[in-house]
């Protein structure tokens, strides 16, 4: 069974180790903040200045001056900061934030992705994606492997404008986990009950195949 | 002390004309200076080139430039949230200049810190890169990015004082502090506006000599874009 957007979070909540200091991206990577195991301790960045992210406000507690990067009214945690836009990109580009999670249309074999427009679509524009591609150390995509259409998007070369060049890790799907090595997309585990003939046939880019493929596990 | 109080808002947005470049803070519509634009619609300025990092929405914010078609061009990173703007943008009444987020803000803080430009790894390899100069720091691309040139900042703080001191609050700070002194003039509309002495050194964001004109906004209506909450249980 393919994953659904919830798994994919689940899988990726996976990744986020102790001591992180994580930037999530809209849609998908949001989710991962409601499954990161609760035993150890992560700060959430937000680009718009804010360390210490926490959920989002009880009714009647929103407050316009305290708002996440997808413009939502959030909370802070204790030991949480503020601080303005330059500054954050500062945190950013400077590699002190240790993991960023984000979505994406296309990726390539290569570690290029594309995420911000569509030629002859309105380009509502890249935000921050570019400045946290080109600078995060390490950046794991959550998207889809396939589009409506059953078309790949785990591509040998992305089709669509780049948003960054060689960067992206990983890739977590509804069909697989995949790490992107100097030798193209490495597949490391398939979703339950999915085969791996089945990836192999969801997926334009050749696929580094070694051994048994185990099942994720997402709970 | 040197005090840079004017008593309204008409008074610290004299001096902006038509075909201007002007920045404008915050971040979707938390923390804009919301009286200032108000007045930029009563003035009636026009051809205007306008950096702010997003649009406004369709009747608030940068949008109600948008719709009397003040702005001649648009210097955002992110601008989805507003029909009126695509539909300008696709008619080629509005120009846009889409720029990463970070470099936004760094080429707003080059211009308050004096610094002509910078190399940022942001955009190397798309087309964003297209037309600049790039260059290899410690094994990785980057490429040169310029200062904003700016006749007018317009930000937005929480506290201010009469010496032109301003402290923001939560993520209002956002372009908010970087466009402070990086125009030609800054104006600074606060929630608060108190006399010198009131507000402690240590915790000003911002200091007075990047302000040169602050002004107490009439009214804040700091609507919220998204409005998201959890229930009590």
């Amino acid at each position: 069974m393919a994953l659904g957007k919830e798994e994919i979070a689940k899988r990726i909540a996976k990744e986020v180790k102790d001591r992180y200091y994580v930037n999530l991206g809209i849609g998908i990577p949001t989710l991962v903040a409601n499954y990161v195991r609760e035993d150890i301790s992560v700060e959430f960045q937000s680009e718009n200045g804010v360390l210490g992210m926490g959920p989002f406000p009880f009714e009647g507690d929103e407050d316009p001056d305290v708002i996440n990067a997808g413009k939502q009214t959030i909370t802070t945690l204790p030991g949480a900061s503020f601080f303005d836009s330059a500054f954050s990109f500062g945190m950013i580009r400077s590699q002190k934030v240790d993991l960023t999670i984000l979505g994406a249309m296309e990726v390539s074999e290569n570690g290029d992705i594309a995420n911000w427009k569509i030629p002859g679509k309105m380009v509502k524009g890249m935000g921050g994606a570019m400045d946290l591609v080109a600078s995060a150390e390490n950046i794991i995509v959550a998207m889809m492997h396939v589009n409506k259409a059953g078309e790949s998007k785990i591509l040998k070369r992305c089709t669509l404008p780049l948003t960054g060049v060689g960067c992206v890790k990983k890739v977590v799907t509804e069909l697989a986990v995949m790490e992107i090595t100097p030798n193209g997309f490495k597949l490391l585990e398939r979703a339950p009950g999915v085969s791996v003939d089945h990836i192999i046939a969801s997926t334009e880019a050749d696929l580094i195949i070694e051994g048994e493929i185990p099942e994720m596990i997402i709970d | 002390m040197i005090t840079k109080k004017v008593n309204s808002v008409h008074e610290a947005l004299q001096g902006i004309q038509n075909d201007m470049t002007i920045m404008l803070g915050g971040f979707g519509l938390s923390g804009i200076p919301e009286n200032s634009i108000a007045e930029l619609v009563r003035m009636g300025v026009s051809n205007l080139t306008c950096i702010s990092n997003n649009a406004g929405v369709d009747d608030f914010g940068l949008g109600l430039l948008l719709q009397k078609k003040q702005i001649k061009k648009m210097i955002s990173s992110y601008v989805g949230e507003n029909a009126e703007f695509e539909r300008q943008m696709l008619s080629g009444e509005l120009e846009v200049e889409l720029t990463p987020q970070g470099t936004l803000a760094e080429k707003c803080r080059a211009a308050q810190a004096g610094i002509p430009a910078f190399y940022t790894p942001a955009g190397y390899g798309t087309e964003v890169a297209e037309g600049k100069e790039s260059r290899e720091f410690n094994g990785k691309m980057h490429i040169l990015e310029h200062a904003y040139k700016a006749d007018f900042s317009i930000v937005k703080a929480w506290k201010g004082d009469e010496a032109g001191n301003l402290i923001f609050k939560g993520t209002a700070r956002n372009f908010n502090a970087p466009m402070a002194g990086a125009g030609k003039i800054t104006i600074a509309e606060v929630e608060e506006l108190l006399p010198v002495g009131s507000l402690d050194p240590n915790e000003i964001h911002i200091p007075g000599i990047m302000v040169q004109r602050i002004f107490k906004g009439e009214k804040f209506e700091k609507r919220i874009e998204q409005r998201t909450v959890r229930t009590r249980n």
